[in-house]
């Protein structure tokens, strides 16, 4: 039955290009306290346009009532559980989105004299410094925009470390459970990528690996939980392995929330890694992005940070461009700033005892979700699960239901489905991961769910195949999106 | 839908169908099979050389790309421009109207070691 | 719940965890802290900061009003605390507004396709140089020293390890490309030139001579742009083979540097070279239009080690607020934005000693005559003013030299003050 959701009012509206009438506006600028000058005059005549081509022409309500309309037709984690798997869907506390937009920080320009940007710098130290002290490691860097630019970053330290040491060595070894942007990142830092079988609990083969690493690798990335869930509880010899043979490891911190203050990488063995501070630290994810993707490292990386780096002068900060084996910028300024000052706050509303707990939560909810949905799907594996966990659909498979259409029937139910299909090791996944923020109540209604869609499958599979049916907009076209691809609105001729 | 006799398979679902000097290569229907709804077909350039065993083009679906590997070597020349405003073609005739690529063969002797249509069936059938 | 799944205490769920890799001490953070004095300690940081200061700041971070509707907009939680839209059924208000911003993208700058968003200007430069080189099989990049400084090391960092050569192109008396330097350097070799305009220095380099000149060699012309703004009155570069550039004009607060939103933008030929999330139109199972993400085969979750970028996340939510401020001013309003930024620049200007003869739209380089520009904000700063970035640590030949900018925002009296600055 569905208990979640009824039948409501979802508002029509065609795009902004379709309801444009010419000569309307929605904005009003001061009078110019200047002179007004020609453009032809100044610019050249060849360099001025004559107008912007079917840019949109509307009222400010119009606008507003466009976007709200819009607005209506998405799920968010604001209206309820966003089980998805490696995405860590928690609460976005909206005093983040407040500080974030204090005066003197959200219109601090980069380029402002020191003096005048110590309070920035404040808070890109604190930061630095509570990062290093959940990760373990010696230095954190900000600069990175998102996770896989964190991997780029990571990813070129090693390279300039191994290059320093007189041999940049050729390959990077990638689990076959890996986050596709880990072999997509070693491609563009020249690397050329090989995949490590998983054993039959979903972990790294040790076996495989040692007989992959040898001279000519750089490292290994590896996600740690890995994307099942697991965690790699090898992964000492693994570092050791790598170590042994002069590679570096790099640990992909995706699934950092099942670790806050449990465990720290730092202490067993990771040279580098990366943090999603959209992930761990509750930055909102607004719709694909911004992130930022922190980059911790060990003691021997240090000198490859990309600058420029904070330094004390006195009793102020600074920043320091003389950094002779920096790998150079990932990025222009200093990283996205306003995602930090999120991710401080959520730092500093939970302190040192806080962050444990959410951790803690975070795998009591995901292991009560695999407790109370084993007997119904098949665990992809039987090792202890952290902060999400992984099913296959191995049993609706048989009655012709798949990963995709169950996703497809959660939506009936009012949430938004779990990782589809990801990883690619486990035959149809259902990758589920709940986070600390939901409760028990939110968490059983989907467990409901899941359960009265089994059953579905085994009476009426159909039902589930074509799902989703209470959404104003039913199954979406994919394939002639892509066989005819329309990228933009045109005038209809 | 049958594996016509006269062409001969490769174990990475590619068709060649030799003729004297040239050839003809598509992909088989098991391999469209399991890609689904193709959506893209990336072929080479008429005069590229393509070599047996190595890739020379990949098709896609919504949410897969599939390497086409080169059953023979030999220099194309011509390829199925149909394939690139109809993709789905690929779906409905793989062995006819929606072949490939044809070549120039440069070693006619290469096509000997593929499978016949009855092994590909029985290797198809295993999988 | 502990029941449920057969554990005694929350400590049993880590007890797994092998002995020597589990963390038995205490984080050394804080302990946590109310909403109030989380605001009251960014407050406080916030104080150590310039408060009140006019500034005259540019060089790709720029001072624009953002229109209250914008945060009205994206504080929306349906837009702000959801995912990536992939499932397209319960996400069409984010793929709507995306499908609008690339089609306002495209608009803007003259090309048929534009991506979902970059991280910002400075990565998409890379990206569109790697997409050259994909498309031309070639691999020499060359870029103007007049591109932003900071993207250019960027570009350098990039493309260190993936054997693309990269040299810079001189810049004329004029401050704009040296046309002579770029016949010189343009082999067959080259797969892209990469330009901005209008160009750091604030000028409007000659796109489509260039244009005729980086083609008729087989090259792609990347043109870069920081100053969205001006893109409401100049020429948009419609010769170019790939447009990028950074939308921070457009409603993103400056923020100390990021979060911003970078575009790229290409023709419809190019279309399965480009990195990034792409929305396309489509219909849905009872024939209504809809749209979903698309062409997903270029990217990192499918084709892994040979995808176009190793890009995932993007800047959704601030291509949001530059979707909102392109609304809310429109097919009017950009323009006359533009050309009030046009007309306050070049009444400060017209005050000044200019160092480049070229047309210039809100940007201008200044000499600090006879002193160091380093002096003369000195000064400003004790008038409440920010004055211009001073050129030295980019460019020594202009270590005597600022680079101003005004906007809709500087007021006349502060920019008769700067003026009177240069004098003193």
């Amino acid at each position: 039955m569905i208990k979640k959701v009824s039948k409501h009012i979802v508002q029509n509206e065609p795009l902004l290009f379709e309801q444009s009438s010419p000569g309307k506006w929605g904005y009003q600028l001061p009078p110019l306290d200047v002179p007004p000058v020609d453009a032809a005059s100044v610019l050249g005549k060849e360099n001025v346009r004559a107008e912007i081509e079917d840019f949109p022409e509307v009222s400010e309500f119009e606008a507003l009532r466009h976007f709200t309309r819009l607005s209506t037709w998405n799920y968010a984690i604001d209206l309820g559980l966003y089980p998805l798997g490696s995405c860590t869907m928690k609460y976005n506390p909206r005093v983040n989105e407040l500080v974030a937009r204090t005066e003197g920080l959200a219109w601090a320009h980069p380029y402002q004299p020191e003096a005048l940007a110590q309070g920035c710098m404040e808070v890109i130290a604190a930061l630095e410094r509570a990062l290093e002290e959940i990760t373990g490691m010696a230095a954190v860097t900000l600069q990175p925009a998102a996770g896989a630019h964190g991997e780029f970053t990571g990813i070129l330290m090693m390279r300039a470390l191994l290059e320093k040491r007189g041999n940049a060595r050729k390959k990077i070894l990638v689990p076959d459970s890996a986050h596709g942007t880990n072999p997509a990142t070693a491609t563009m830092v020249g690397y050329s990528v090989e995949n490590i079988k998983s054993n039959s609990r979903g972990m790294v083969d040790l076996e495989a690996l040692e007989r992959a690493v040898t001279e000519d690798v750089a490292g290994l990335m590896i996600t740690n939980p890995n994307t099942v869930g697991v965690f790699e509880e090898n992964i000492r010899k693994i570092c050791g392995l790598l170590h042994d043979k002069g590679a570096l490891v790099y640990m992909d911190g995706a699934n950092m929330n099942a670790l806050v203050g449990v465990a720290r990488p730092g202490n067993f063995g990771v040279d580098v890694m990366h943090l999603n501070l959209h992930k761990t630290f509750s930055t909102p994810h607004g719709g694909g992005g911004p992130g930022a993707g922190a980059v911790a490292v060990a003691e021997v990386l240090k000198p490859f940070l990309p600058g420029p780096r904070l330094k004390r002068a006195g009793d102020k900060w600074a920043w320091n461009y003389d950094l002779p084996d920096s790998i150079g910028r990932v990025r222009a300024f200093y990283g996205n700033f306003g995602v930090l000052v999120r991710a401080l706050a959520y730092v500093m509303a939970h302190g040192g005892n806080g962050l444990r707990q959410a951790t803690l939560d975070a795998l009591l909810n995901a292991n009560y979700l695999r407790a109370l949905l084993e007997p119904y799907y098949e665990i992809a594996y039987k090792a202890p699960s952290m902060h999400e966990c992984v099913f296959s659909d191995d049993r609706q498979a048989k009655k012709g239901v798949r990963t995709g259409d169950i996703a497809k029937r959660l939506i009936d139910y009012g949430f938004h489905p779990y990782t589809v299909s990801f990883p690619l090791i486990v035959r149809g996944a259902l990758m589920i991961e709940p986070t600390e923020t939901e409760s028990k109540q939110e968490l059983d209604l989907f467990a409901d769910a899941m359960i009265s869609i089994a059953q579905e499958v085994d009476q009426n599979p159909e039902l589930v195949k074509t799902a989703p049916h209470m959404t104003r907009t039913p199954r979406v076209d994919e394939v002639r999106a892509a066989r005819q691809p329309v990228v933009r609105w045109k005038r209809p001729q | 839908m049958s594996y016509p006799a006269n062409y001969q398979y490769t174990k990475e679902h590619e068709w060649v169908l030799v003729d004297g000097a040239g050839g003809t290569i598509g992909i088989t229907d098991h391999a469209q099979h399991e890609l689904g709804d193709i959506v893209f077909v990336d072929l080479p350039k008429v005069g590229t050389t393509i070599t047996k065993g190595q890739t020379f083009g990949s098709v896609e679906s919504v949410k897969a790309v599939s390497d086409i590997y080169a059953p023979v070597s030999g220099e194309v020349t011509e390829i199925n421009e149909a394939l690139s405003k109809a993709p789905e073609k690929l779906n409905e005739d793989p062995h006819g109207a929606a072949w490939l690529i044809k070549v120039k063969l440069a070693n006619a002797s290469e096509a000997k070691d593929l499978l016949s249509a009855a092994d590909y069936e029985k290797y198809v059938g295993a999988e | 719940m502990l029941a449920k799944i057969g554990a005694k205490s929350l400590e049993d769920l880590v007890s797994y965890l092998p002995a020597d890799v589990r963390f038995n001490g205490k984080l050394q953070i804080d302990d946590g802290k109310s909403e109030f004095e989380i605001v009251d300690y960014f407050k406080a940081a916030a104080a150590h900061n310039a408060n009140g200061y006019a500034s005259f700041l540019g060089a790709g971070v720029y001072n624009h009003y953002r229109p209250v509707l914008v945060d009205t907009v994206v504080s929306r939680g349906e837009f702000l605390t959801s995912y990536t839209p992939y499932q397209a059924e319960i996400s069409q208000g984010t793929l709507t507004s995306i499908f609008e911003f690339q089609t306002m993208v495209c608009q803007l700058t003259g090309m048929d396709v534009a991506n979902a968003s970059m991280y910002d200007g400075s990565s998409a430069v890379p990206e569109a140089a790697m997409m050259a080189v994909r498309v031309t099989r070639r691999d020499r990049v060359l870029i103007a020293r007049t591109v932003h400084p900071e993207y250019r090391e960027v570009l350098a960092t990039y493309t260190r390890h993936q054997g693309i050569p990269v040299d810079e192109i001189a810049y004329a008396k004029n401050g704009r490309l040296d046309l002579d330097d770029l016949k010189k350097k343009l082999t067959n070799e080259v797969a892209a030139v990469i330009i901005q305009t209008p160009n750091f220095f604030g000028l409007l380099e000659q796109v489509k001579e260039i244009a005729a000149l980086v083609q008729s060699k087989g090259a792609l012309l990347v043109v870069v742009f920081t100053e969205a703004v001006a893109l409401g009155l100049i020429e948009p570069p419609r010769e170019a083979d790939i447009v990028v550039g950074e939308l921070q004009s457009f409603a993103i607060s400056p923020s100390y540097g990021g979060p911003y939103a970078g575009i790229i933008a290409t023709h419809e030929k190019y279309i399965r070279q480009i990195p990034g999330r792409l929305v396309g139109e489509t219909v849905d199972a009872e024939g209504k239009r809809a749209y979903c993400l698309t062409l997903a085969t270029r990217e990192q979750h499918i084709r892994r080690e040979k995808a176009t970028s190793n890009i995932c996340t993007n800047q959704a939510l601030l291509a949001l607020m530059a979707t909102v401020f392109m609304t809310v001013y429109g097919k009017q309003g950009l323009r006359e934005l533009a050309e009030q930024n046009l007309a306050k620049a070049h009444y400060l200007a017209g005050k000044l000693p200019l160092v480049f003869d070229a047309p210039f739209f809100n940007e201008f380089v200044v000499r600090a005559n006879g002193r160091t520009p380093e002096q003369i904000n000195n000064e400003l700063i004790e008038k409440k003013i920010v004055g211009g970035l001073p050129l030295g640590r980019f460019y020594a030949e202009l270590k005597d030299s600022m680079l101003l900018c005004a906007t809709e925002m500087s007021r006349r009296q502060d920019m008769d003050t700067v003026a009177a600055g240069f004098r003193a």
